[in-house]
């Protein structure tokens, strides 16, 4: 150790410029290093976001194809002229397409060539045109020219996402057919319009008929669920433990498993779920009222901790003053305090209530992982939910899954966001400063 | 001074905050209608023996209170007691000006409107003009009821506090150093606002300036670690004290 006393001004004065730059020095490494982290960070998130938006914005649009249809109505309508249920249902819809397809192709000949040439329509394609005729009532104009979709074959080659370098047998389509796509092409009788069943549709088979408003409605009806359970109790819960609870053992027992509960893994609330909900209660498989019961577990040490901490953050003072006069412990929280704590309360609920939207796992463990068709329209009808909808589509096998998997992710992207910035905003709007 | 009879004692209150005793057996007798005063050096627990009057100790979960409090020769240290009852009898102004973040008619009104203390607004508006102008904030905020409480200046709001205290009608007002945080003039208002109330209020005040409790308080109590070393007429402590300690305390040679 140098003697610092013995040092006249001068060396001490260098002595501290010695070290201030080592100090400078030191301040700028750390400075650095916080930079290249938060850049890797953006990167990271810079191609995450590229990648699934540049996979699934082609999913906004789907292939039609142009045929010329003469649409028996003698055989479809009662005597009133509106469409008959049971007529419709026994008329050969896709029988129609495919002779009205054949008749754009007429040197195609042959069983094997005539069932690839019908391949290039979706197998949803008559039944859809007739539940759209079904839904009308009747028919306007019979005869003309119709857009029916395109097979998702077909959909994938004029997006490009089909390459005809690669070899025959490893397409999809073989050769014959991709030409066949581009006589159409060349006739103008084939063209990429907005999706629009993706945004008004359920689950199916066929990529180019399913949608994500079944799961969409699904993950709301869920949400709703969590927050009406969640919300009152963890708000309860809170103001129980911050102000009415005798400090002691058991206190701190239920203390410290709150905080672990918030950091159990989601699968294992789908195991409790599936156990209790399920099969202790009988509750209904797949059912958005199980799947919001389940998720509020999950969320409700989220949104105690948030309380907690909002509640803590309203100075005591106030509460001195609503006791000091003589109010009970009830009316000073519920008059005062919970008002007061209200906008972090809030912005803890939709935080967890954005963690709840994102959960997979534990909606798989109570059978909100089916395959769906039907948008649902309770809270006990079978429902998917949008992250577990992501996650069956992912897992397909066609082609034209992925796209609209990506798609669908950033759909889930922005409703994430907007949870969160109207937590931001919520935040920054009632934030009070004492 | 007539009337001078006790309405509040204590005795052998002791208060321990878990196994620390902060207030050790200390019994005296409180004037009516008039200022008492506890001083002493932090720490001595004068705050604590000022909130077991009303009860606040019942807030802190660590702390244990002994002993008898009588008010009117009822025990209110008894879990048969509602504190929100006592505390309807006994207001409280706390040392930082605490107004609820509303407006300042609804901080007057909160106190009665939770005890039902006015059947119909025009009763409770005449509460809010009488409570304000008994601490002598009416003439200054008359023209702006409804604006925030949280506005106004650090005075007005710990006069608006006590006007929120008095309210609900009390017989009795804690004080627990009400001027700590205010400059000397917003200090000298408040001083003769409490030699006003001290005509229709026992009041009990907790300060560290010497100076403050000579000016208005009638009794004065000394408090040294936990014990009560001296209770007397202010002018007998402040000229003549009987112990070592007072007089070192006063004088200003220790605290």
């Amino acid at each position: 150790m140098t003697d610092f006393a013995s040092l006249s001004i001068e060396e001490r004065t260098a002595h501290l410029k010695a070290t201030l730059i080592k100090r400078h020095a030191k301040e700028r490494r750390l400075k650095i290093y916080g930079l290249i982290a938060i850049g890797f960070a953006l990167a990271f998130l810079v191609t995450l976001l590229t990648t699934v938006v540049s996979n699934g914005y082609t999913a906004l649009q789907q292939t039609e194809i142009r045929l010329k249809l003469d649409i028996p109505v003698a055989e479809l309508v009662d005597d009133a002229g509106m469409i008959d249920a049971k007529k419709s249902a026994n008329f050969n819809w896709d029988g129609m397409l495919k002779k009205a397809l054949r008749q754009e192709f007429p040197d195609v000949k042959g069983m094997m060539d005539r069932r690839k040439l019908s391949e290039l329509l979706s197998a949803n394609a008559g039944f859809e045109l007739r539940q759209e005729i079904e839904a009308k009532g009747r028919i306007d104009t019979p005869s003309g020219y119709f857009w029916v979709k395109s097979s998702d074959d077909v959909d994938m080659l004029m997006k490009g996402r089909m390459s005809r370098e690669i070899p025959e047998d490893q397409r999809r389509l073989s050769d014959v057919q991709i030409g066949w796509v581009d006589q159409l092409i060349a006739a103008d009788a084939i063209q990429k319009v907005f999706n629009k069943s993706f945004f008004t549709k359920a689950d199916s088979r066929e990529p180019e008929s399913a949608g994500i408003l079944g799961a969409v409605v699904g993950s709301a009806l869920a949400l709703i669920v969590t927050v009406v359970l969640a919300l009152p109790m963890a708000v309860m819960a809170a103001i129980y433990l911050e102000y009415f609870a005798k400090p002691g053992r058991l206190t701190d027992l239920i203390e410290v498993n709150i905080n672990n509960l918030a950091a159990v893994p989601s699968i294992v609330f789908g195991l409790l779920g599936l156990s209790v909900f399920l099969g202790f209660f009988g509750m209904p498989r797949s059912a958005p009222l199980v799947g919001g019961m389940v998720l509020a577990l999950m969320t409700l040490p989220t949104i105690i901790i948030a309380t907690r901490a909002s509640i803590r953050a309203v100075p005591s003072s106030i509460r001195d003053a609503a006791l000091g006069i003589g109010a009970s412990p009830m009316q000073a929280a519920m008059h005062h305090i919970l008002p007061l704590a209200a906008p972090g309360i809030l912005t803890g609920t939709i935080i967890g209530l954005a963690q709840a939207l994102g959960e997979t796992a534990p909606l798989i463990m109570i059978g909100m992982v089916a395959f769906i068709v039907d948008v649902p329209d309770g809270l006990t009808s079978p429902a998917t939910a949008l992250p577990v909808q992501i996650f069956i589509w992912s897992d397909s096998a066609e082609r034209a899954f992925y796209e609209r998997s990506s798609l669908a992710i950033v759909v889930l992207l922005m409703f994430l966001i907007t949870m969160n910035l109207t937590a931001v905003y919520l935040r920054r709007k009632l934030e009070r400063k004492w | 001074m007539t009337n001078l009879s006790s309405k509040l004692s204590a005795k052998d209150v002791s208060v321990f905050y878990n196994e620390k005793k902060a207030l050790k057996s200390v019994s005296l007798d409180l004037l009516e209608n008039a200022v008492t005063a506890f001083i002493g050096p932090s720490g001595c627990g004068k705050s604590t023996f000022l909130r077991c009057f009303n009860r606040m100790n019942d807030v802190i979960p660590s702390a244990r209170v002994e002993g008898e409090i009588l008010l009117n020769g009822v025990n209110i240290n008894t879990p048969d007691v509602d504190p929100v009852l006592l505390r309807a009898q006994v207001g409280m102004v706390f040392q930082k000006a605490n107004p609820f973040p509303k407006s300042i008619y609804d901080n007057i009104a909160y106190g009665p409107r939770i005890h039902g203390l006015a059947s119909h607004k025009d009763d409770l508006d005449h509460i809010v003009e009488d409570s304000l102008k008994k601490a002598g904030l009416w003439a200054e905020v008359s023209d702006r009821l409804m604006d925030q409480a949280t506005g106004l200046s650090g005075g007005q709001q710990q006069r608006l506090c006590i006007a929120r205290a008095i309210a609900v009608n009390p017989s009795i007002l804690l004080m627990d150093e009400p001027c700590s945080a205010l400059d000397p003039i917003a200090t000298a208002v408040i001083e003769e606002l409490i030699e006003n109330l001290k005509q229709r209020y026992t009041i009990i005040i907790v300060t560290h300036s010497m100076q403050q409790a000579a000016r208005i308080s009638q009794k004065t109590a000394y408090f040294h670690l936990g014990n009560l070393v001296e209770y007397g007429d202010t002018k007998q402590i402040f000229t003549n004290p009987t112990h070592e300690q007072t007089e070192a305390y006063i004088s200003g040679k220790i605290g």
